[in-house]
């Protein structure tokens, strides 16, 4: 340990350490020892480990959080910061990686593209989300964004002899690197203005500055491109319903809910960073983004016909919900945006895992007819199907609905009452087209006989997404205390 | 055990369903067999509170409450006064009396069924029995997945549109009712410093009109639309009539009566000084006043046998929420026996509607004619819930009507004159309709050979007739279990009104007694 690498520096990498470590691992196993398509499930056994090491380290860092009694500690003199935000986020990507990667290997051995790099991308975009949640320098912070996106473009594309998968890819990596350039050119000003990349030092520069300021302004207005282009919102939404629908399934679901909580723990950081002082600057530029993309999401979806894109419009609307709790600014409001990932993590996930589940040899199952009858065929999924939809649709006793109670509370006590009546007014639209699913599964008559895909790893996952989203609706106690910890950022 | 009774009365249903849940599907008999067990075990055990509620005692009794979500300051809080008391007792047992009803007729995804009724009957006995406001939502939210099921699976040929319907027009004023909700919470954490939606704690707010104002209008879109008022009224005979007969029959007793009692229990006590406010006083009598006649009228018009009776529901709903909005003991309390007698004789309407339609497949009424040569007991029965529903004395419906004609006319005479027109016209659609479907001559050979009800159908009417009969002769115990309650809301409400009035106030009351 010298003076550039300190135990806390090391106590801080730890987790992205091991998923670095266990994400090139399992490139080498691939190549080396696992050459057979047959080994290739072995190598979920890396990706538990290193997930499983990775936790380990998180929970040391919570513990010794607790212990210490602090709130925070920096590393790598303050490129990282550990607290409970970081920590909160973390283990809702683990969660999400884990899963994922339990559900893909059927999944891929179907598309016929089963391939072990697929894992190690799984474990090193994780480990760039988690540069998301921890840093507090923009180089960091963008590196990690670029690493996560960067193995994201390859996932999109991963099914490289299907047309759409090769569209989706081409699309979100054009859009993407176009938006990472508006990103980093927001990042220069702010560099130029505080003569530091460190987020502390540019807050304490721009706390010297009028919020209107025109140089503060165009810093804000371009890293707010760049981060709501990450986090689908509208205007900067297009690429999303296509990268959703051409990308395999798994991909799509890992996309929709770990890149979207990344991406919104960096928009955070940024924005109740650096940027706190401009408040009155971006309260009505992100109430305006919000609102629209409530009603792009929620009214684009009504009419589609793929489920993959219904729920790629229906995740834009999520969207939208969770910027409302940026908005309302207050601790309800921050709660309200950790507890909504949370919650939106589960439900979505599952939501995907039976679209996931109705890939079959030489069946597609993405549109609505494949899940028509569901509920005579396979019960099971019908109903767990049914749990995350009213989940996502916000009705109580599901956790979603736990989830836009708290952006709603936080709205009202903002006195933002307009906004409230948008947001709620949108639950009845978004009910409309979740029960078109609904109605699919438990009304029509079945399309086809063929039972669904079914795997350990995608009936544990179909379980836990399943409990969980009820468990937190109906007793969500354990899970306010745990969001609580995330909120002590300012 | 005692002091988890109604724990026991709301959760008996879900109980049930789970383990229904576990019945493979194939052994529909069984399912039947359980679920009607369930059913009637749900009804007697809500039979005790009957002798342990305590008619002289003020308040909510038999309270159970526990800490559910602290960070939030929701609690699990349950518990009864005289108003919960009588429409517990009526979910119950017309939760028993339709899935009794259903036996034939649901044949396919029978398990299906029988569960989302027994987990609709849990969600309808929640909202009587929550006395959190967050708990009362959750139940609130959860009576409407399986009525969408109900209707939309089991529902006549526009089955999918109306349950669509049913559900999006609920969902949407049930949303904003949850804000209402969440100002009046947070209203009580800037006065008191502290989160809670237990609903005696939310009554000591003291909020100015305006703000109240807005959030009686939030609350009205929610209740409203299940009652449902007026203007909002028209997802009511979509759903009445696309819904098998036992999801009419629930839609009707129970579920609309979740709007007026959340207009008794919320609007009410919650919001004194918007609920005396002229303007919305005024706003409310006027549409109700409309729902009666309007309601009434278009029920003459009707071809069909069904529309007909769920028009009869907009009309009769009319009368419970005038009784409400004229805001003294007599309104009130009729309005709350009128909910139960509309419960008892619109389900009894859509009973006979239901074992007409099994038999023909028609809700056409000028299919029908002379039916009473044929179906005596069937004929006898439908005349004496037709007679209840239009409010002949000595029966239920005399005695609801009555009461709240009373009511109004103390209040405005011209809302009591409005609102008797509407009694009478309720007797002439009622009568025409039994002229046209029972009386005359068999016109249409398909009639001739009808099967009368037989036993378990007749078991079905036996327990409501009994009730409606028991309410029109003898109604002095149900104004009893009223008295108190329906008392404790015109103090708070009208503080100066037995003041005032100390005679008028309590006179009425003991004609009827």
């Amino acid at each position: 340990m010298s003076e550039f690498y300190t135990s806390v520096d090391h106590f801080a990498l730890i987790p992205a350490l091991m998923l670095a470590l266990f994400g090139c691992a399992v490139l080498l196993f691939d190549f080396l020892v696992f050459p057979a398509p047959r080994q290739r499930k072995w190598l979920l056994l890396f990706v538990v480990l290193g997930l499983g090491f990775a936790g380990l380290g998180l929970a040391r860092q919570q513990i010794f959080l607790a212990a210490e009694g602090l709130s925070e500690f920096t590393a790598f003199r303050g490129a990282l910061t550990i607290d409970g935000f970081s920590i909160f986020f973390n283990w809702i990507f683990l969660v999400a990686s884990l899963i994922v990667a339990l559900v893909s290997y059927r999944y891929l051995e179907i598309e016929g593209e089963h391939h072990g790099e697929y894992y190690g991308l799984v474990l090193l975009a994780n480990c760039g989300m988690y540069f998301l949640a921890a840093g507090s320098d923009l180089i960091t912070l963008f590196v990690g964004l670029e690493l996560m996106a960067v193995c994201f473009y390859i996932m999109v594309g991963f099914l490289r002899f299907d047309k759409r998968s090769n569209e989706a890819a081409i699309k979100y990596l054009l859009l993407g690197a176009f938006s990472s350039g508006f990103l980093v050119y927001g990042f220069s000003i702010l560099y130029g203005l505080a003569g530091s990349t460190r987020l502390g030092d540019i807050t304490a520069a721009l706390a010297s500055r009028s919020a209107w300021d025109p140089l503060v302004f165009l810093a804000l207005a371009t890293t707010a491109v760049g981060l709501l282009f990450k986090i689908s919102a509208v205007p900067f939404h297009m690429w999303a319903p296509d990268a959703y629908e051409g990308a395999p399934t798994t991909v799509t679901a890992y996309l929709s809910v770990a890149s979207k909580a990344a991406s919104f723990a960096f928009l955070v950081r940024i924005f109740l960073g650096p940027f706190i002082t401009a408040r009155e600057v971006w309260v009505p530029l992100l109430s305006a983004v919000a609102v629209a993309t409530l009603t792009v999401g929620n009214l684009a979806a009504v009419t589609q016909t793929n489920v993959k894109r219904l729920l790629a419009y229906s995740s834009i609307s999520h969207a939208g919900y969770v910027l409302l709790g940026l908005v309302a600014g207050n601790p309800t409001g921050l709660k309200g945006v950790a507890i909504y990932l949370l919650v939106y993590t589960f439900m979505n996930l599952g939501a995907f895992l039976v679209v996931v589940a109705l890939r079959r040899e030489h069946i597609l199952g993405e549109d609505l007819e494949d899940l028509s009858g569901l509920m005579h065929k396979s019960p099971g999924h019908a109903i767990l199907m049914l749990i995350f939809l009213l989940s996502l649709a916000g009705i109580p006793p599901t956790a979603g609905f736990l989830a836009k109670y708290y952006i709603f509370w936080a709205l009202i006590q903002a006195r933002q009452y307009v906004l409230a009546v948008i947001a709620a007014a949108y639950v009845a639209v978004a009910i409309y087209y979740y029960f078109r699913v609904v109605r699919s599964m438990f009304i029509s008559e079945a399309a086809d006989r063929e039972p669904l895909a079914s795997s350990f790893g995608l009936r544990l996952a179909l379980g836990v997404t399943g409990v969980l989203t009820l468990a937190i609706g109906v007793y969500p106690q354990p899970w306010l205390e745990l969001a609580q910890n995330s909120v002590l950022l300012r | 055990m005692s002091e988890h009774w109604l724990s026991i009365v709301l959760f008996t249903p879900l109980a049930g369903m789970l383990i229904l849940l576990l019945i493979p599907s194939r052994r529909a008999d069984l399912i039947r067999v359980w679920a009607n067990l369930v059913g009637f075990a749900g009804f007697f055990v809500a039979l005790p509170l009957l002798w342990r509620f305590d008619k002289s005692a003020s308040g909510f009794q038999m309270v159970e409450r526990h800490e559910w979500i602290p960070s939030l300051g929701a609690r699990y809080i349950v518990g009864i006064d005289g108003i919960s008391l009588l429409l517990v007792m009526l979910t119950t047992l017309i939760g028993a009396v339709a899935i009794l009803s259903s036996w034939s007729a649901i044949q396919e995804k029978v398990k299906q069924y029988y569960a989302m009724f027994l987990l609709q009957q849990t969600g309808m006995l929640g909202v009587f029995l929550a006395l959190d406001f967050f708990l009362f939502f959750v139940f609130w939210e959860v009576t409407l997945v399986p009525m969408y099921f109900i209707i939309g699976v089991w529902g006549g040929p526009r089955k999918l549109y109306a349950a669509i319907k049913f559900f999006l027009y609920t969902l949407a004023g049930s949303v904003l009712m949850l804000l209402g909700i969440l100002t009046l919470y947070f209203q009580h954490f800037q006065q008191f410093g502290f989160y809670t939606f237990e609903i005696a704690e939310l009554m000591k707010l003291d909020l100015p009109l305006g703000l109240q104002r807005w959030v009686f209008w939030a609350f009205f879109i929610g209740f409203a639309i299940k009652v449902p008022m007026f203007p909002f009224h028209t997802w009511l005979p979509d759903a009445h009539v696309e819904a098998p007969t036992a999801g009419s029959v629930i839609l009707a007793s129970i579920l609309l009566k979740m709007g007026t009692y959340g207009f008794i229990r919320f609007s009410l006590p919650l919001l004194p000084r918007a609920s005396m406010d002229p303007a919305i006083v005024q706003a409310l009598v006027i549409l109700s006043l409309i729902a009666i006649i309007y309601g009434a009228l278009v029920s003459l018009m009707q071809q069909d046998w069904k529309k007909l009776v769920a028009y009869s529901s907009v009309s009769h709903l009319g009368f419970c929420t005038l009784g409400i909005f004229a805001l003294n003991p007599n309104g009130l309390a009729g309005s709350v026996i009128q909910q139960i007698n509309h419960g008892i004789s619109t389900g009894m309407l859509f009973l006979i509607v239901g074992i007409a339609y099994e038999r023909r497949h028609t809700r056409e009424i000028a299919e029908y004619g002379g039916l009473a040569h044929v179906m005596p007991r069937y004929a006898t029965v439908f005349a004496i819930a037709m007679l209840s529903s239009a409010g002949l004395p000595l029966l239920n419906g005399f005695i609801g009507e009555f009461t709240i004609l009373q009511g109004a006319f103390e209040a405005n005479r011209i809302w009591a004159a409005f609102a008797a027109t509407g009694v009478i016209l309720g007797a002439a659609y009622l009568l025409w309709l039994y002229q046209r479907t029972m009386l005359g001559q068999i016109t249409n050979p398909k009639n001739l050979h009808l099967p009368d009800l037989n036993l378990r159908e007749l078991a079905v009417f036996l327990p409501l007739i009994a009730w409606a009969i028991w309410i029109g002769v003898y109604p002095k115990p149900y104004f009893e279990v009223l008295e108190k309650p329906v008392i404790e809301i015109v103090q708070r409400v009208r503080p100066d009104y037995f003041q005032h009035t100390p005679v008028l106030a309590s006179a009425p009351l003991e004609v009827l007694r």
